[in-house]
């Protein structure tokens, strides 16, 4: 575990009956950190949330939040709130009795928890809210009633499931915009749930990309998507163009790989696997749409390959490709930017050549 | 919802059974106010003139007034018990994922569909052969205890599912335990409910006949003293005077607690298949 | 993922005192569960099963006076089996709640179709209309149908008024049909609710299909309609069945001495015939007999819907 590791989950295990949600996890997060878990649904993120907030019980290993081991911690003695996918505001009570409910067991004075109050809808930019009922406000100021609900017990975690999956699009992206403002103005320690790979990449420090109750990769967003470590996180963030390849020979830093439909080229070892690649291995050669570049004429560059242009999508500030290649079933995803009007455009059927840097390259194993 | 789309379009025929069903539905028990104002001691046709002398006759009897409260009484201690007991049953069956679920549940509810008189006689044999426990109006509202905990449940139960565990779960996580969650947050969300499995089990334990036939001791409930009333033939004006009064009783508490519920739809939960 | 974590951490703080029990509540749902299912389950289980053995054992016993013989006896059961008596009223009762039950759920199809499939606005409306006249007393429904279909009850009396008829209808009253009818009337919520339920959850775009592909009204109703809420024509068939059977105060008010039932023996055994052990065999007999008709009912049922889908 590292020194500044504020909450640690060492080796969780959950069973639900003889189904198992959580492989064997163990993770650490450090203080005043954005964290989220992404995945698909199902890939057990809103288990490990839901443990960190004491609604489940690990079957097995120990989650500490601050020094302190959690297991016989029921929910309401953690140091934790929540910030639930449907907000889970009450009903019966108005905005500020629902921001003031935590507030109960401090009986502190009537008017210092109104002012505490107060201060809390300002910082969610709601002043003046307190007597709306609950039935009357739009998804988007549940959703920061939530928030100010749970900050104004200054938690020493808050843990958010999903929160803005019920907003519309415009909604959500300015609101990822406010909680990663939110989070830096309170400093609180945050772990956050989604499936949404683009919104944990917008407000992340780090992300651990779970899949089947296991943690597949924990990285900062570049590292993620410059460094999958498998194919599934490669394709889970991101498109991700695979090509079979057989590694010719190994020489320090590079390594050089027949691949199929590319020809012979060289990649960098990469340092986020730890299984280092051999002369003779099978392995999975893999390049990001956008880091291939089309040319009309045979490019003067180290690495490239001939093919057709078989499809074509003009998006506005990017154009997409479908290359069709010699010596491959499959074709090859191209993203190029438009950043001369008109001009780089390559018609359905035109013969096109492709190029690419070697670092561009990434090497996985091929299962 | 258009109502002209092609499955939906009105059918003349069942429109007029529908109406004729609720006709034959209500019409005898309307027969019993109708005739508790006629003028004779007959219940017959053509009627005699109207009185209201058999309510008279009715508020001048002791034992008319001694079994309404026996009754009153019995309901009311029944209808508390039974809706404190519905409110954990309906929570836990609705809430938790626990081992043995469905045949619980049908034992719960059992008491709704196995002939009361089973009840009856085997209370009857606990009570008067293993416990020796004199009959009383106790033992009378341990019968309906049975039959009103199941009521209750399947009353509590659309409550329950109507609203997020996760409201429950923002309280416990906003520092608050079980007990202060229960009074702060689940108890509001469920308090139409519980007011309507009140008056409910009031009046299924109020009119309760079948159980309290055999648990009675010496102080008749309502139901029971109607009973013994029916066998003279001079009692029946009074008797329809009674039960009309009854039903009517009946028809307003229950409309009450099927109004103040009536955001739960009583039918979309499983209470009603599983039973 | 880093491997650091799964070194030893350094001993933890102690954690808040928490004790044994609400270590268990927060751990295990099961058990919460039945903490918080214990107070209801319990009265339940000592208010059922413990009568439920007493009556099994009594019902191995012989009357000696007011007083049990507590000797070991299948003579009860003997008696049932071979005196005509028992088997006739048992015969009776099943007979008299079948024909009950089969014209509630045939009577109350419509009901519930209608309001399932025509009813649009204001449904919770009818279905309280239609299920209102259960929660009133039981005694008093039956009663009323003593006043309609009496001697000189409402009908009888108002065809002499109307000079159709010169002399009371005798089978109006204490007859099993008389009981049928009662019996029918007064469980119809018990029918209505299942059915209504299992025909509100069709979708309505399979009927649609069904009309698409070529059915008529009919055809779409036996193919699609009927097989679709066969659930709840078998929920509402046993929820009838099951109370109906054992029944005594409808055929005790209009049943007379052809329609007494075994529900009115049971009660006998208990009032004036003083034979607490009989009535004890009788009621086991009789829950039996329910049982394994319910069981055989669901079994049969369960096999031609297999066989037809």
């Amino acid at each position: 575990m590292s020194d500044d590791s504020y909450i640690s989950i060492q080796n969780v295990q959950k069973y639900f009956g003889s189904f198992c949600a959580i492989e064997n996890i163990s993770m650490d997060i450090a203080h005043g950190e954005f964290f989220s878990l992404l995945g698909a649904s199902g890939c057990g993120k809103t288990t490990l949330l839901r443990m960190l907030a004491g609604f489940e019980s690990p079957t097995k290993g120990e989650i500490f939040i601050d020094n302190q081991p959690m297991s016989d911690v029921p929910p309401h003695y953690r140091p934790v709130n929540m910030v639930f996918q449907s907000y889970a505001i009450f009903p019966h009570l108005n905005v500020h009795d629902n921001i003031a409910y935590g507030l109960r067991k401090r009986k502190l004075p009537k008017a210092k928890v109104t002012e505490m109050v107060d201060e809390m809808l300002n910082l969610i930019s709601l002043p003046d809210y307190g007597n709306r009922k609950a039935n009357e406000l739009s998804g988007g100021q549940r959703q920061r009633i939530a928030l100010a609900r749970a900050l104004i017990l200054r938690p020493k975690v808050l843990l958010l499931d999903e929160p803005l999956g019920a907003l519309d699009k415009q909604l959500r992206e300015q609101m990822q915009l406010e909680l990663r403002q939110l989070q830096r103005t309170v400093g609180i320690t945050f772990v956050f749930v989604t499936h949404d790979q683009e919104e944990a990449m917008t407000l992340s420090d780090r992300i651990a990309v779970m899949a089947d109750g296991e943690v597949m990769q924990l990285d900062t967003p570049i590292g993620l998507y410059e460094r999958p470590v498998n194919r599934k996180v490669a394709s889970f963030i991101g498109t991700m163009n695979f090509f079979d390849g057989v590694v010719a020979d190994e020489a320090g830093e590079t390594l050089k790989i027949e691949a199929q439909g590319l020809g012979p080229i060289t990649a960098p070892a990469n340092p986020s696997n730890k299984a280092g690649f051999y002369k003779g291995d099978k392995v999975q050669v893999a390049i990001r749409p956008e880091k291939l570049v089309l040319s009309a004429q045979k490019p003067d560059a180290a690495f490239a390959a001939s093919g057709r242009v078989q499809n074509m999508a003009y998006l506005g500030e990017r154009s997409h490709y479908l290359i069709e290649m010699d010596g491959l079933d499959k074709h090859v995803a191209v993203s190029s930017q438009n950043l001369v009007p008109g001009a780089s455009l390559f018609e359905m059927g035109s013969d096109v050549w492709i190029n690419w840097q070697s670092d561009a390259v990434v090497v996985l194993e091929r299962n | 919802m258009s109502t002209d789309s092609y499955i939906n379009r009105p059918n003349r025929p069942l429109q007029v059974y529908a109406l004729i069903f609720l006709i034959v539905l209500y019409l005898p028990i309307l027969f019993l106010p109708l005739f508790s104002f006629n003028d004779s001691i007959y219940v017959r046709f053509p009627m005699q003139g109207f009185t209201v002398q058999w309510y008279y006759d009715l508020m001048a009897r002791s034992a008319v007034w001694a079994a309404l409260m026996n009754s009153v009484k019995v309901g009311v201690a029944v209808s508390i018990v039974s809706t404190v007991l519905g409110i954990f049953a309906a929570k836990a069956i609705t809430r938790y994922r626990f081992f043995g679920k469905e045949p619980i549940v049908i034992f719960i509810m059992l008491p709704l569909v196995v002939p009361l008189i089973i009840f009856g006689v085997a209370l009857l044999v606990l009570f008067a052969q293993l416990l020796g426990v004199p009959l009383s109006l106790y033992t009378v509202a341990f019968g309906h205890l049975i039959l009103c905990i199941p009521f209750s449940t399947a009353v509590l139960m659309p409550r329950f599912e109507g609203f997020d565990p996760a409201i429950e779960e923002a309280s416990a996580d906003l520092g608050e335990n079980a007990w202060w969650t229960f009074w702060r947050v689940t108890f509001p969300m469920i308090l139409p409910g519980v007011v309507a499995s009140l008056l409910l089990c009031f009046t299924v334990s109020f009119d309760e006949f079948i159980m309290a036939f055999f648990l009675t001791g010496t102080d008749a409930t309502l139901p029971m003293y109607i009973w013994g009333q029916l066998r003279f033939p001079q009692q029946f004006p009074s008797v329809l005077a009674l039960s009309s009064l009854v039903i009517i009783g009946s028809f307003i508490i229950v409309l009450l607690g099927l109004w103040i519920n009536r955001d739960a739809d009583m039918t979309k939960t499983k209470a009603g298949t599983d039973a | 993922m880093t491997d650091q974590s799964a070194l030893a951490r350094p001993a933890a703080q102690t954690p808040p005192q928490v004790n044994w029990f609400s270590r268990k509540i927060h751990k295990s749902e099961t058990f919460r569960a039945y903490a918080v299912l214990s107070p209801a389950l319990l009265f339940l289980g000592f208010a059922i099963l413990i009568p439920f053995a007493i009556l099994v054992v009594l019902s191995f016993w012989t009357p000696v006076g007011f007083d049990f013989n507590r000797e070991f006896t299948l003579k009860n059961y003997r008696d049932i089996m071979e005196r005509p008596i028992y088997g006739t009223l048992l015969w009776r009762s099943l007979w008299i709640s079948t024909m009950a039950t089969v014209f509630t759920v045939l009577l109350c199809y419509p009901m519930a179709y209608y309001v399932a499939f025509h009813v649009h606005r204001n449904k919770m409306v009818w279905i309280v209309l239609m299920t209102l006249p259960f929660w009133t007393s039981y005694l008093l429904r039956v009663f009323a149908w003593k006043v309609v279909l009496g001697y000189e009850g409402v009908i009888n009396s108002g065809l002499i008024w109307v000079g159709w008829i010169e002399e009371p209808l005798k089978f109006l009253l204490y007859s099993p049909s008389a009981v049928i009818i009662t019996l029918a009337h007064a469980w119809a919520a018990f029918a209505i609710l299942p059915l209504y339920v299992s025909l509100e959850k069709i979708d309505k775009s399979l009927l649609e299909a069904a009309t698409d592909l070529g059915d008529g009204p009919m055809r779409r109703f036996f193919r699609i309609t009927l097989p679709l809420s066969l659930p709840g024509v078998i929920s509402a068939s046993i929820l009838i069945f099951i109370p109906t059977t054992g029944d005594y105060i409808t055929p005790a008010l209009l049943g007379g001495p052809n329609g007494m039932m075994i529900g009115n023996l049971i009660q006998m055994q208990f009032g004036p015939t003083n034979n607490w052990p009989m009535g004890a065999a009788l009621a086991i007999v009789l829950m039996l007999t329910i049982a394994a008709i319910c069981a055989a009912f669901i079994l049969i049922t369960f096999f031609v819907r297999k066989r037809i889908t």
